[in-house]
């Protein structure tokens, strides 16, 4: 009962402290950079603060500074709502959140509405969220993992010529076997139904560091191409399996949780020609130099390897800054300027984004990420993506061009899937003023 | 001398076989359930109630339920996250499958799959035991999550296997406000401790002590060690498949195998081994461990304004040390602790 009292106090303790001014903006970031995806987490939130302090340190949004907090989840969906319990409230309420990570947001989904706290879900999450009349504090902004997999199909029949040219293709789907791996397989299956390429679905068990049968079985498929589903340890295991079977790594592209140096540098030479899917163009941009000359030259960096700033994790998170930002900015000119926004007037920013490429070229990061243009019909806004490769060193995009499956069939199957949803949960599809 | 049993006399069999003998433990009892139940919903923040405390009481249960299999029959397990995916999706298919369905009879329909799948991977106990038994019942958190991640059936066709729960509802009344999700946790919780201490005291119990400490000697005295084994693992598979359900509908709200991990069977197990094994009250004491002291320390961490990734491994660090420490000062637990408190209060102020 002591450790009891004493966490009510010390409770009690911080929520006394916690009054920030008037005009600032809470977020909050539950994020992870201790566990087993330490790396990735600290990364991509070391990339959304090192963000935030740049605008900061420009004067904030309209005068607004942004605050946040951050809280452990170790990735694991049990903590993460603990955190989001006790971020929501602090400073006057969080205006946004997203928890990177399936298992949180999973578990928040149902109360980011209730508490009217709009939740993004960066590249990952339910597909089907993009439907902001189902889920209308849900962005799975950028793009899901569907419209991922049906980009998928479309780089792969480009390279093969066309979508007619993959009829009779082999094509293995090797994929964490969890709720990440197997969120693609609808789109998979249609397309695999609707071109004549014969899908091979093979699971690996989390956490991936054991594929010697399943390489075994790839050689023996002989497969025109492999799809690498994974995440964490199970990416440079897949890659160094590969090389160890004579697999051509070129062969294999990855979903964009297997494309970032965290995956590749570990497996050395194996990973010199290896492609992944990712929605940032890798390279330098007048955004990431302004970070290093601003926040990283004033000491406020978040990384502590600075060679880490401008790797895909890292300008994944600062993307996310920029879109964060760019939300509470477009909310402020509807509900007023230099003011503090409520959770419900970022939810309409989120609602009402365009990021085209003259507000890029603005902000510096032009081509950095696909345009981003939402509506209450599409919280995705984009579903645009890129397909990089290792050349040993660093990334390199080999599509000048944004990717686009075939969003009709996503659009379909995420129809389906949300009006499910909400006849689950009784909720009435409306758009949300 | 304010706890001193000194004129308490006991005229009856019934008063002589009551759940606490003393006058003063049955006071503070009742007075903690009565601030369990009355002052915590309305003074505790929605915070407290749903991040901590709803949690807290959730892996107290599961951590029952392993106790007594573990700390009562001697049956080491490491399946408890598996038994309480079992209960957890159980429940929500009861509940989505048949129409008119009571929030309640699935918990306790949950709790029996649970139980049956407990009595099937028990079945090896009669033959082997310790950590031989340790690495049989490992094979259910295996074979369970296999199944749950395998068979789309059990996940309701769900593309990515991740569903979310149903509301709680239960005569029309939606349990929705973390005070209501609260009040029905403990509820249920308090109800199933009680039910357990009893079950302890009685001949189920003593069986179970019998074969704990020597299943031959137990055997000839009469006990049937299959059944006696079974019998305890189907109780705490039930148990922990309640529990399981709790954490999907009251606290997560979704269900994925995921989080029915082997690293929460461990946790559990060492609710089991800090908060002192063989003990009711230990299981609410390790869950208070396990749960609440990285959350505080967090916390503590945010308040002395550390940096998140020193925090975080700050945090590790301490909570190790500090379960290293325990189990040096005390290797029976902090049940251990509060009874060697307890007995040195009713000495005092002359020891002896």
């Amino acid at each position: 009962m002591k450790l009891m009292k004493s966490i009510v106090f010390a409770a009690a303790l911080m929520g006394a402290g916690g009054q920030v001014l008037a005009a600032d903006q809470f977020v909050a970031l539950p994020s992870y950079r201790v566990g087993p995806y330490g790396a990735g987490g600290s990364g991509f939130y070391g990339g959304m603060i090192d963000y935030f302090n740049l605008v900061n340190a420009n004067g904030g949004i309209n005068g607004v500074k942004m605050t946040w907090e951050e809280c452990e989840t170790e990735y694991n969906a049990s903590r993460g709502v603990e955190c989001y319990e006790r971020m929501k409230t602090k400073n006057g309420g969080a205006t946004l959140v997203d928890p990177l990570s399936t298992g949180i947001a999973y578990g928040i989904v149902d109360r980011v509405a209730t508490d009217k706290i709009p939740m993004t879900m960066l590249g990952y999450g339910r597909s089907d969220a993009a439907n902001g009349k189902v889920f209308p504090y849900v962005f799975p902004l950028i793009t899901s993992y569907w419209n991922q997999a049906a980009a998928m199909i479309k780089y792969l029949a480009d390279k093969n010529g066309g979508y007619p040219k993959l009829k009779g293709k082999k094509i293995v789907y090797l994929y964490h076997d969890s709720a990440f791996g197997k969120e693609a397989m609808p789109v998979l299956d249609a397309q695999a139904a609707q071109y004549g390429f014969e899908l091979i679905k093979i699971a690996v068990a989390p956490p991936g560091s054991e594929q010697q049968s399943q390489w075994l079985q790839i050689r023996q498929a002989k497969p025109d191409h492999v799809i690498l589903w994974g995440w964490g340890v199970m990416n440079s295991v897949a890659i160094k399996t590969a090389q160890r079977n004579g697999f051509p790594r070129e062969k294999i592209l990855g979903v964009w949780w297997a494309g970032s140096e965290e995956d590749t540098i570990p497996s050395g030479e194996a990973a010199k020609g290896y492609t992944s899917m990712t929605f940032n163009t890798p390279g330098n941009y007048p955004l990431i130099d302004e970070i290093r000359k601003k926040v990283y030259a004033a000491g406020k960096g978040n990384l502590a390897d600075q060679g880490r700033i401008g790797s895909v994790y890292h300008m994944r998170g600062v993307t996310l800054g920029v879109l964060w930002v760019e939300a509470i900015r477009t909310a402020q000119e509807k509900f007023g300027k230099g003011k503090t926004m409520t959770g419900e007037q970022v939810r309409w920013g989120l609602e009402n984004l365009n990021v085209d490429a003259a507000r890029q070229k603005a902000l510096g990061a032009f081509g950095m990420f696909p345009t981003v243009k939402t509506s209450c019909e599409d919280h995705e806004g984009s579903g645009a993506v890129k397909v990089q490769q290792w050349d040993g060193k660093k990334w390199v995009a080999i599509t000048p061009n944004w990717v686009v499956g075939d969003k009709a069939l996503t659009r379909k199957l995420l129809e389906e899937s949300s009006l499910a949803y909400a006849k689950e949960k009784n909720i009435t599809p409306a758009c949300m003023q | 001398m304010l706890y001193r049993e000194a004129g308490q006399f006991k005229t009856s069999y019934v008063a002589d076989g009551q759940i606490l003998p003393i006058r003063q433990d049955r006071v503070a009892l009742c007075a903690l359930l009565a601030v369990a139940l009355a002052a915590v919903p309305l003074l505790a923040s929605p915070y407290l109630l749903s991040a901590i405390l709803i949690p807290f009481l959730i892996f107290a249960l599961a951590a029952l339920g392993l106790n007594m299999l573990t700390g009562y029959a001697g049956q080491l397990s490491l399946g408890t996250a598996a038994f309480m995916a079992v209960g957890a999706y159980a429940s929500f298919n009861f509940v989505a499958r048949i129409p008119g369905m009571p929030l309640l009879l699935a918990f306790i329909l949950g709790g029996l799959c649970a139980a049956l799948v407990g009595i099937a991977f028990g079945l090896p106990s009669l033959r082997i035991r310790g950590f031989y038994l340790a690495a049989a019942t490992l094979a259910t958190q295996f074979f369970v999550i296999w199944c749950l991640t395998k068979i789309p059936y059990l996940t309701n066709y769900s593309s990515s296997g991740v569903v979310t729960v149903q509301t709680m509802q239960i005569f029309g009344y939606r349990f929705v406000s973390p005070q209501a999700k609260y009040l029905l946790v403990l509820g249920i919780v308090s109800l199933m401790a009680l039910l357990a201490k009893n079950m302890i005291r009685s001949n189920v119990g003593r069986s179970w002590m019998a074969i704990r400490d020597m299943d031959m000697a137990a055997e000839v005295i009469g006990f049937r060690p299959l059944r006696t084994k079974l019998l305890a693992f189907a109780v705490s598979s039930f148990y922990c498949g309640v529990a399981g359900a709790l954490y999907a509908f009251a606290y997560l709200g979704t269900v994925e195998p995921e989080a029915y991990s082997l690293d929460l069977s461990f946790r559990i197990l060492f609710m089991v081994i800090i908060g002192g094994v063989g003990s009711i009250l230990g299981s609410f004491l390790g869950a208070a461990f396990i749960v609440l002291l990285p959350i505080f320390l967090n916390m503590l961490a945010h308040a002395l304004g550390l940096a998140t990734n020193y925090a975080s491994n700050l945090e590790l660090m301490v909570f190790g040390g500090l379960i290293i420490f325990f189990l040096i000062v005390e290797p029976h637990g902090l049940a251990r602790l509060w009874q060697i408190g307890k007995e040195k209060l009713r000495l005092w102020p002359f020891p002896h």
